[in-house]
């Protein structure tokens, strides 16, 4: 795209044309396709089809060892590209290798030195997508990934997706062959398209398809500011071969330049909405905060707790980030809602169902019962930048909720705002009311402790191992060290929300955003590297079906000494999935096919069972299992622990109660 | 008819089947129709609970609060109807709930007290 229209005789970009016939050139593909092409320019009425299936000498070509190339004349287009990306500071690029991006990947690692960005070899684009993700839940700053425009955009299209609902930003640049003309024949062919980004539109913030260095430049650091404007998402570029593979070629008579990095402020919350949320939470007699991804950093953990203690308000944390210290007093579980006169909801991703509940009961033609969950008069406020970013075929905004007091803003960013509002709209008449509320505040939540507790010791002894035992004998061996438990995929009752003490941003990451399974994994290993340059250690539970939807990803963790230690909360099922199709057949009454396994055929992971230690063990991890005795646990974790702060990753394979 | 009749009437006919029930309820065959029924699914093999389901055992629910339940709900847990779990199979669910052991008072486990 970068070079003009040219009549077949002439030659305007002879170096790429070189370049392209060099590469192709091993074996009889050298003959064959240039020849084919050359007929076919030589006479435009030939009904030859432009894209023709890959014969076996194209497909030789494109898996082969290429044959000497001729130089490239002058500085490639890529080596600028390197200079773009380094501008930003972008410290690892995860990506599995793709010849459609190999101009620009030469010159990472050869101009750029393989620093600033790293490459991280990765076995799925999914998973290069998912590493990114988990990594910025950690350090706060996006990473880049590289894949094939379509084939490669296509693995990672559910990572992306999984960013999107996560309010995540991940930079994806495709590589892809623009021109049609000049577009090698077979694979290549099959690797382009018109518009690659058209595949991730819908749950992407921005992309472009830059057709000059210039472009690329301004897009690439256009698309990283808006990624890191909140709400935060993922953006992604089209990498047009030509200009990776082409010398540098000045823009108008100038010199391509690198546009400076400004970061765009945060929005903030009307100045008059923000003062009536103060007026009704001041004068409300039982207000309450829920927070979802209110705490974009760690500066928002304290400004909660702030707020909550200045109005002695219970807050619900849904949990989509490490919001408000559990072990607060103010901490609560969602059904205090229910005596709430005022509900204050910040970035909550579905505030529909923080206020209603929803029965799947198969009732009403089978779609269920809903009902509301709060009084008929309590006020609503919502303050949640997601409005600011709306699109329109994917769900995630959920049901639509009436709201009181909307706010199209960050929540971070407005928490000062309001909390100043909030000081000044407490009359001292309300002083004593709210002081008392804190009291009864306090009694509540260390009686919900206890309860957590006594529900957690039944079936301690159980076999296999109950979520409670698996999830308290982990923190104990980890309680000394500065934790992060980088992801909990499947799902273990909650029980590290519910008993861990979780008081700083990195103890909680969240989960995947859109639920797709197979974000736990490599998540994992994108956090596990950012806690490893932090010097914390790194921990997940591991579900087995998560793991199995890209378990390269554990090569990927050893290759670059990683970190981690992986417990796994191995219930050999979709267990989700079964319970699912268990409750559907009760509706029709029928008697569930379980065939030879526990679950609903089709939902579990069994005979076989799966050996995660050996395949963990195959890819570099040191790993241990399975593990069935819960007394057997604390010896386990103690040696991959040891390993661990070695500075290797290590695998437990425990089996697990179902929940 | 009233909650309360209805409610009667459903507890009358649980007792009925219980008291037709020929054989002795056993807890070896209840642990086997616990799993074969997916009771296991969201109650637990140990019938502990989890977020997905109450804790059953131990010292379960008397078996006519049980047993109307599991036939009728229209809560979050979907009803069994007799024609997908028969009186004898719910009547040795029970036994299997009856015969869990009470566990260990969260105070004697270190781990609950750190």
């Amino acid at each position: 795209m970068s070079r003009k229209p040219a009549a077949p005789t002439a030659s305007p970009a002879p170096e790429r044309r070189k370049f392209l016939t060099g590469a192709m050139a091993a074996g009889a593909a050298a003959v064959a396709a240039p020849a084919a092409r050359a007929a076919d320019e030589a006479q435009p009425g030939t009904a030859r089809p432009s894209a023709l299936p890959p014969s076996h000498q194209v497909a030789q070509a494109e898996t082969g060892t290429p044959a000497e190339m001729p130089r490239v004349i002058g500085i490639p287009g890529s080596d600028f590209m390197v200079d773009v990306i380094k501008s930003l500071d972008i410290k690892y690029l995860p990506a599995n290798c793709a010849s459609s991006y190999r101009g620009l990947h030469e010159s990472l690692i050869n101009y750029g030195g393989n620093k600033m960005p790293e490459f991280i070899s990765c076995m799925h684009e999914e998973s290069a997508v998912a590493i990114a993700h988990g990594y910025f839940k950690v350090a706060g700053k996006p990473l880049l990934t590289l894949c094939h425009g379509t084939v490669g955009l296509q693995h990672a299209s559910m990572g992306l997706y999984n960013a999107w609902c996560d309010r995540v930003p991940v930079i994806i640049m495709g590589g892809n062959e623009l021109d049609a003309a000049h577009r090698p024949p077979g694979v290549p062919t099959f690797h382009s398209a018109q518009d690659i980004n058209a595949l991730v539109r819908d749950f992407t913030k921005w992309d472009d398809t830059p057709v000059s260095l210039q472009h690329f430049s301004q897009s690439f650091v256009r698309a990283y500011k808006i990624s890191m404007t909140p709400p935060y998402g993922p953006v992604a570029i089209s990498l047009d071969a030509g200009l990776q593979q082409e010398p540098m070629k000045g823009h108008g008579g100038e010199k391509p330049y690198v546009p400076r990095y400004v970061p765009t402020a945060p929005p903030q919350g009307d100045s008059g909405a923000v003062k009536e949320a103060a007026r009704l939470l001041a004068g409300a007699n039982n207000p309450v905060i829920v927070v979802d991804r209110a705490a974009r950093t760690a500066n928002g953990v304290p400004l909660l707790v702030q707020l909550a203690e200045l109005l002695q308000a219970r807050v619900v944390d849904q949990g989509g980030r490490m919001n408000f210290p559990r072990t607060h007093y103010l901490s609560a579980g969602p059904g205090v809602v229910g005596n709430a006169d005022v509900i204050i909801g910040m970035e909550v991703a579905d505030f529909w169902a923080t206020v209603n509940g929803f029965t799947d009961n198969g009732t009403n033609g089978g779609i269920g019962e809903n009902h509301t969950r709060i009084k008929k008069d309590t006020k609503l406020i919502s303050i949640s930048s997601v409005e600011l970013n709306t699109k329109a075929n994917y769900q995630d905004l959920q049901r639509f909720q009436v709201v009181d007091v909307p706010m199209a803003a960050d929540a971070e960013a407005t928490l000062p705002a309001l909390i100043e509002a909030v000081k000044s709209a407490i009359g001292n008449d309300r002083k004593g009311a709210i002081e008392k509320r804190g009291e009864a505040a306090r009694k509540s939540h260390a009686e919900a402790r206890e309860r957590t507790r006594q529900e957690a010791a039944i079936a301690w002894d159980a076999s296999p191992i109950s979520t409670a035992r698996l999830c308290m004998e982990l923190y104990g061996q980890i309680k000394d060290l500065d934790w992060s438990l980088v992801a909990s995929e499947g799902n273990v009752s909650n029980w590290p929300n519910r008993l861990w003490p979780m008081e700083k941003y990195h103890h909680w990451l969240g989960r995947s955003g859109g639920y797709g399974v197979g974000y736990g994994a490599p998540a994992s290993v994108g956090a596990a590297l950012a806690n490893r340059d932090l010097g914390r250690f790194s921990v997940s539970i591991q579900s087995d079906g998560d793991l199995m939807y890209a378990p390269g990803v554990l090569w990927t963790a050893a290759r670059h000494k990683i970190p981690l230690l992986a417990v796994m909360h191995n219930n050999r099922s979709w267990h989700q999935e079964a319970m699912h199709v268990q409750r559907v057949a009760n509706f029709r009454n029928r008697k569930m096919n379980t065939g030879r396994d526990f679950g609903p055929l089709g939902t579990s992971i069994q005979n076989p069972d799966i050996e995660y230690h050996q395949l963990a063990q195959s890819m570099g991890w040191w790993a241990k299992g399975p593990i069935k005795d819960p007394a057997q646990l604390a010896p386990a974790l103690k040696e991959a622990i040891a390993v661990v702060k070695s500075g290797q990753p290590a695998l437990l394979n425990v089996w697990t109660q179902p929940r | 008819m009233t909650r309360t009749r209805l409610l009667f009437a459903l507890l009358l006919g649980a007792f009925a089947a219980t008291a037709a029930h020929a054989q002795p309820a056993s807890a070896e065959r209840g642990r086997a129709a616990f799993i074969k029924n997916g009771c296991w699914q969201c109650h637990g093999f140990a019938g502990q609970g989890g977020v997905t389901g109450p804790a059953l055992a131990p010292n379960p629910k008397p078996f006519a609060v049980i047993s109307v339940f599991v036939r009728n709900t229209s809560g979050a847990m979907p009803p069994y109807q007799k024609s997908i779990l028969s009186d004898a199979d719910l009547a040795d669910i029970y036994a299997y709930l009856q015969s869990i052991p009470k566990g260990r008072d969260y105070k004697s486990i270190p781990l609950l007290n750190q």
